[in-house]
């Protein structure tokens, strides 16, 4: 059958190309079937290679379909058609039209068989994703894209690098378990290690996501990270430093995110603290932690999706985002309250909640492993993701004090889009059968043991109890407006500035050699002129210049006059 | 956050209500560790508590521990803006001491969203 060659990439770049030259209804109708459409056909997709052809001495697969492609497939498919839903107001053609490329790329990177149509892919995410970042037409957004495209080529060029390694040490790309031999594993480990926000590589994160559009960080946070969390989990399954480096992520970013002000930056450090759990379970390997990582992932785009479609609301609706500017607005935005407060019980897993029936498999498959400390780890970030992104977010923007802002809720579309993510998260807490069905594996795990919820229910309960507590006692950190130093101070601040200091150092020294060498020349000249004095007083007088000019003039002068007399 | 549909939370009654509805909560989920008997895994997860415990330090925990990182790494606002001035103690004082948010609300530049009207 004729449609079992179409990759799904190839209807949204169709889209993207459509959306360039329609306006209106038109366009929002082309642009919601796409998604549509294409999921269907996903559906009748079965597992296999459906496309490859030879590329010099290599066989290329761009068109290779699996359980894990097809996991990360299927919700790519969900969260282009929610954010698409959730940005038909948008009259920008740029963003619709960088919006359907970038779905489309996700999609490419996680159904290519082969590391170079990998790496295609992984630059495309790059280049069509800037542009929801530098849509925002602001000063702060241009440099914070530039940065973030910097960091993402520079992660491409090194997964090209690793590639060429690769195919030089195996004599093939086919993109399957990789692990760390070799120096092509490790160029490759890094590269996808800077697209999953690894700890120390993460601030293009928190940097770019909290500038780009309103619906621009909606795409965002769904595609770029799932696809290194993919890629991992086809590469590295098992490899026990991804469980250390996971569990860093869980842990660091809840620091940051509690004293953040900017509250799509506190979404963004959560972010980075849902990718670790997912880090965590593909560095344990096991069937159960893989599954675990999978449908977290899956789980985490929707609600994650959903959290930073109400904050988008926010400040579509406001023109403000700081925690510091916001408050009370539950008052006036009902809806969008009640749907960012379902958001925000999925990352923080509560029960009957998306969030609790994939987390608690990487929960339980670290205790299983015996990672002791770990598993600690975990559960602390798991209470702490619940103080800022399930408390402060939804506290400090529609709650705490009034701000005094009076909006309504946001257009329909928008609601829409924020509703549908909403019954997703309930339905997948509700029913997991259907979200494990489709997982690679067979676990026949169940979240819903009394052990296992009434853990979880104590936890996140007396979690918000020191919360409470701490805001009565007023020892809550207020929010302030301020900048938090992190990594990124490194390349903003103390290498510019390191470099501007070098480089006035290296131009005192330069100015200095220069005028001693000059004032050495003139010493050695007029000493010349002098020892010369005595031979002949008229030819070696320190003459100045422009008698020298005037003379040779003269002479000129002379020439020419004799030239036309001759 | 259970009940936010009342919409009434201008009314301290109500928050006072909405408060004591957790610590019921809180009081009968601790309650219920001497009625279910829990499959362990790990010996941390038999002590009395433990889950309770653990989420209630560790939040306290990360909140100071938060609040204390702001010391040294908190900057103004406007820090990475002016990338050619040295002096930043002085700019940061005057935000921490103009920090009420009405004082500041006149002040602030207007931020493009970004879904503007441009239809290029």
């Amino acid at each position: 059958m004729w449609m079992l060659e179409i990759p799904p990439f190839l209807p949204f770049f169709i889209g993207a190309l459509l959306a360039g030259f329609t306006r209106g209804i038109l366009r929002n109708i082309i642009m919601v079937s796409i998604p549509v459409v294409s999921a269907l056909h996903l559906w009748t997709v079965p597992e296999g290679i459906h496309l490859q052809f030879a590329f010099l001495d290599y066989q290329l697969m761009p068109y290779r379909v699996d359980k894990l492609s097809l996991m990360f497939g299927y919700v790519f498919h969900i969260a282009a058609f929610i954010a698409i839903v959730y940005s038909l107001h948008v009259r920008d053609t740029l963003q619709q039209v960088a919006a359907m490329l970038y779905a489309g790329s996700g999609l490419g990177a996680v159904f290519a068989g082969d590391l170079l149509t990998l790496f295609v892919f992984w630059e495309l995410l790059a280049f069509t994703s800037v542009f929801l970042i530098w849509a925002r037409r602001t000063r702060s957004s241009y440099v914070a894209g530039m940065r973030y495209l910097i960091i993402q080529v520079l992660s491409g060029v090194i997964l090209l690098a690793g590639t060429l390694f690769y195919a030089a040490e195996n004599g093939s790309l086919e993109f399957g378990h990789i692990g760390l031999e070799g120096i092509a594993g490790w160029l490759i480990f890094i590269a996808f290690g800077i697209k999953c926000a690894f700890p120390m590589a993460h601030n293009w994160l928190t940097d770019a996501y909290p500038e780009a559009t309103v619906t621009g960080t909606v795409f965002l946070s769904a595609f770029t990270t799932k696809v290194a969390v993919y890629a991992l989990a086809r590469g590295y399954p098992g490899t026990e430093l991804l469980v250390y480096i996971g569990a860093a992520m869980t842990c660091f970013p809840i620091f940051f995110a509690v004293i953040e002000n900017d509250l799509r930056r506190v979404l963004a450090y959560s972010l980075i603290n849902q990718v670790g759990f997912m880090v965590v379970g593909i560095g344990i390997g096991t069937a159960l932690a893989l599954n675990g990582a999978i449908s977290h992932a899956f789980n985490d785009v929707i609600f994650k999706g959903l959290l930073f479609m109400s904050m988008g609301s926010v400040l579509h609706m406001t023109g403000r985002i700081n925690g510091s500017d916001l408050g009370g607005l539950y008052k006036t935005m009902p809806k969008t309250t009640v749907l960012c407060i379902v958001g925000a019980a999925s990352i923080s897993a509560f029960p009957l909640f998306s969030g609790f029936v994939s987390k608690s498999m990487v929960m339980s498959a670290a205790l299983e492993n015996g990672y002791d400390w770990i598993w600690l780890m975990l559960l602390f970030a798991s209470a702490g993701v619940f103080h800022h992104a399930g408390i402060k977010i939804p506290y400090f923007a529609f709650f705490a004090h009034d701000s005094g802002l009076r909006v309504s809720d946001p257009p329909n579309n928008m609601l829409l889009a924020m509703f549908i993510a909403a019954v997703l998260c309930i339905a997948i807490g509700i029913y997991p059968s259907a979200l494990y069905s489709l997982l690679p594996y067979d676990t026949g795990y169940n979240p819903y043991d009394a052990t296992h919820v009434l853990a979880q229910t104590q936890l996140l309960f007396f979690s918000a109890l020191a919360f409470v507590w701490l805001n009565l006692r007023g020892m809550y950190p207020p929010e302030l407006r301020s900048t938090n130093l992190d990594f990124d101070w490194i390349y903003r601040r103390a290498f510019p500035q390191a470099l501007q200091k070098i480089f006035a150092i290296i131009e005192k020294i330069d100015h200095a050699f220069r005028q001693t060498f000059l004032a050495n020349l003139n010493l050695c000249l007029i000493f010349l002129s002098r020892r010369h004095e005595g031979v002949s007083i008229l030819l070696s007088r320190t003459y100045p210049v422009g008698s020298m000019v005037l003379w040779v003039a003269v002479i000129l002068a002379a020439y020419l006059f004799l030239s036309f007399i001759h | 956050m259970e009940n936010e549909k009342k919409y009434l939370f201008d009314k301290p009654e109500n928050v006072q209500r909405l408060l004591y509805f957790l610590y019921i909560c809180c009081a009968l989920l601790l309650a219920l560790d001497f009625v279910i008997h829990r499959h362990v895994m790990h010996s941390w997860e038999n002590l009395w508590g433990f889950y309770p415990l653990y989420g209630f330090v560790g939040c306290v925990v990360l909140v100071l521990v938060a609040t204390w990182m702001r010391t040294f790494l908190m900057r103004p606002e406007n820090y990475y803006a002016d990338e050619g001035k040295t002096d930043y103690a002085e700019t940061f004082n005057n935000v921490e001491a103009s920090d009420d948010v009405k004082n500041n609300r006149t002040k602030r530049h207007s931020n493009g969203t970004g879904d503007n009207d441009v239809d290029a």
